[in-house]
């Protein structure tokens, strides 16, 4: 291998890169993009659920049962009302997600010690939130119903709990989805670069028949793929920069871990998806067809498949199965590893040979299945 | 010793017999023209040749380099330029050298003075800093061509060069050829031109797939009782097609 004409063609590439101002943009502003998007925006935190109140007993004892909702965090009480007619059409136009009707006889029951049927009707169309929401309003239940049985045991010397949860939580204490979402959007950013930009690189020049030109010169495959490769490196590179950066500084993400083990890690994935883009550029042939087989093979699969949007233990047996032929899934493990959970190679050493296994295999093939013919 | 030999060199393309049985040999030295309708299997006689396209069966080699088995070092002695434009239109001409340069490894000692003969030669010197893709089309082929000389070739294959070229450039054109011939370069030149054919040492009539005639332009029409090589190509044509249809 001539590294002379390796750095012929990457600064030829670099050179098409910063004279083409929309995949220059596209590459440096997809980061920002994303992470501004889904940092504030795909929240999965539920704070503030609109709930819709009719108090039918109106007393102090139901007052006092309401104010518990009131000084929950997650909720938000949006008015009160006196028939289900109102409580229905809140409902329809989805201004409310909550109704809690309490009966008129409310405090009469509580007092002669009897169970209160208390009624909470749940928007359902958005079945994650809603099972969410409903957690919380058990919970205050849950609080409400501890409280009344402190005071009256204190008379009657009965452990009304023979089990209590001592609750402690690991890694993201405060329950924040921002946390979990900005590490993995590394990975998703770094595929969609290799998606996006890579995979018209080889098709692009088959396209404007310079490629005609290139193979009838000395240059050799791997001088060719390893040149094209080592541009959109830089840009990947930058990109993890930008998404630390951001999520550092303006999201307060937690980068608890190594930031070198981040750096080699990330490099590794990248060396992996970028290989992968050029692999479907050098057998697509036409940019359109590289840029669909992109999507199809190497972004939607990271989306859905990885464990970034949805849990993979969560998923049927079989699609768990495919989920470990994508990269993705190690990478992403491996991010949250570092940046929440403060550890490294010690423990995620087999998701790190994984990344090496695809890296490996992804530029060799790369490489290999670029021919310098026609045809 | 033939720079250029071909013995049954084939390529079919499904059903198609793009090149048929190709036999040529071509000395050091020589402008070979390679004259034939659109479609009759120029282009492909020169990917051939170029290594970038396997035959379906025969032989050939370019400068003592097997097409197939030695595609590789064949390809450093060698220059082609592809019918279609094949550098790139959004980098400047001096960038476009530079690269090609880079590519086949020109020592940075001789480079500075090729490159100013070589923009010299072509009038492109006042165009050094201009896009490429912003040039018209005579100055295009010439920056081709002064792309593909860039490392002092042995055998030259031009496809077609002077395609769409106004009369002043490719005067220019033939110019820079005339003087390549007297260092000893081979050329192999694809038209469909006759004038230009005309200016080839000798001249092969290609006609779907298969080499009709080679000689030279004088012994051709001597032969075919003909005053140009439009009437005598014609004639040749004519001949083959009625052979066929008896």
């Amino acid at each position: 291998m001539n590294l002379k004409r390796v750095r012929a063609i990457a600064n030829k590439e670099y050179i098409q890169i910063i004279r083409d101002p929309r995949s220059l943009a596209l590459g440096l502003l997809i980061p920002v993009i994303l992470i501004v998007l889904f940092g504030y925006a795909l929240s999965l935190d539920i704070k503030d659920v609109p709930l819709a109140i009719w108090d039918q007993d109106n007393t102090k004892a139901s007052v006092d049962f309401i104010l518990n909702f009131k000084n929950s965090e997650y909720f938000r009480i949006i008015g009160y009302y006196d028939n289900y007619r109102n409580l229905e059409r809140l409902l329809n136009y989805g201004r409310t997600m909550m109704v809690l009707v309490l009966p008129k006889d409310f405090s009469r029951y509580l007092y002669s010690n009897q169970s209160v049927p208390v009624q909470l009707i749940l928007d359902g169309s958005d079945s994650n939130t809603a099972t969410i929401a409903l957690g919380y309003a058990q919970s205050v239940v849950q609080q409400y119903n501890d409280k009344l049985f402190r005071k009256s045991s204190q008379t009657n010397l009965v452990n009304s709990q023979p089990i209590s949860l001592d609750q402690r939580v690991w890694f993201n204490q405060d329950f924040e989805s921002k946390n979990f979402i900005v590490p993995g959007l590394i990975a998703i950013i770094m595929m969609i670069i290799a998606a996006l930009l890579t995979s018209l690189t080889v098709a692009r020049e088959w396209e404007r028949g310079t490629m005609e030109q290139l193979i009838s010169t000395p240059v050799r495959s791997s001088e060719l793929i390893i040149g094209k490769f080592l541009p959109y490196f830089a840009i990947g590179m930058i990109d993890l920069v930008i998404s630390v950066i951001l999520g550092r500084f303006v999201f307060f993400v937690p980068l608890r871990g190594s930031l070198i083990q981040l750096f080699i890690m990330s490099a590794l994935f990248l060396t992996g998806a970028l290989s992968l883009g050029i692999f479907i550029s050098t057998v697509a042939k036409s940019q359109l067809m590289a840029s669909q087989m992109a999507i199809l093979t190497s972004f939607l699969p990271t989306f859905l498949l990885s464990g970034f949007t949805y849990e993979i233990f969560n998923m049927p047996q079989a699609v768990q199965a495919v989920t470990y032929l994508i990269p993705a899934r190690y990478f992403i493990k491996i991010l949250r590893g570092i940046y929440l959970k403060d550890i490294g190679m010690f423990e995620l050493w087999p998701e790190a040979t994984c990344l090496m296994v695809f890296s490996v295999l992804m530029s060799r093939l790369a490489i290999h299945k670029f021919k310098k013919k026609i045809l | 010793m033939a720079v250029i030999k071909t013995t049954n060199l084939t390529r079919k393309f499904g059903d198609l017999t793009a090149v048929d049985n190709l036999n040529i040999e071509i000395p050091e030295g020589e402008i070979f023209g390679l004259v034939g309708p659109d479609g009759a299997g120029k282009t492909t006689t020169m990917r051939l040749l170029t290594g970038i396209l396997d035959p379906t069966a025969g032989e050939g080699w370019v400068y003592g380099r097997h097409i197939v088995k030695e595609a590789e070092t064949l390809k450093d002695n060698i220059a082609y330029m592809s019918q279609r434009f094949g550098l790139y239109e959004d980098l400047t001409v001096i960038e476009n050298i530079n690269f090609y340069a880079d590519i086949y490894c020109v020592p940075d000692s001789e480079r500075a003075a090729k490159i100013e003969k070589l923009l010299g030669f072509s009038n492109l010197t006042p165009f050094k800093e201009r896009l490429a893709g912003r040039l018209s089309g005579g100055m295009k082929q010439k920056l081709g061509l002064a792309c593909a000389l860039i490392h002092t070739p042995k055998v030259l294959f031009l496809d077609e060069p002077t395609n769409g070229v106004d009369p002043v450039s490719r005067r220019d054109f033939w110019r820079i050829l005339h003087n390549l011939l007297k260092e000893k370069v081979t050329i192999f030149y694809s038209t469909s031109y006759l004038d230009e054919a005309e200016r080839c040492k000798r001249v092969g009539l290609i006609h779907k797939g298969r080499l009709l005639r080679c000689d030279t332009p004088e012994e051709i029409k001597k032969e075919t009782g003909t005053k140009s090589l439009e009437e005598a190509f014609v004639s040749i044509i004519g001949e083959y097609e009625s052979a066929k249809s008896v």
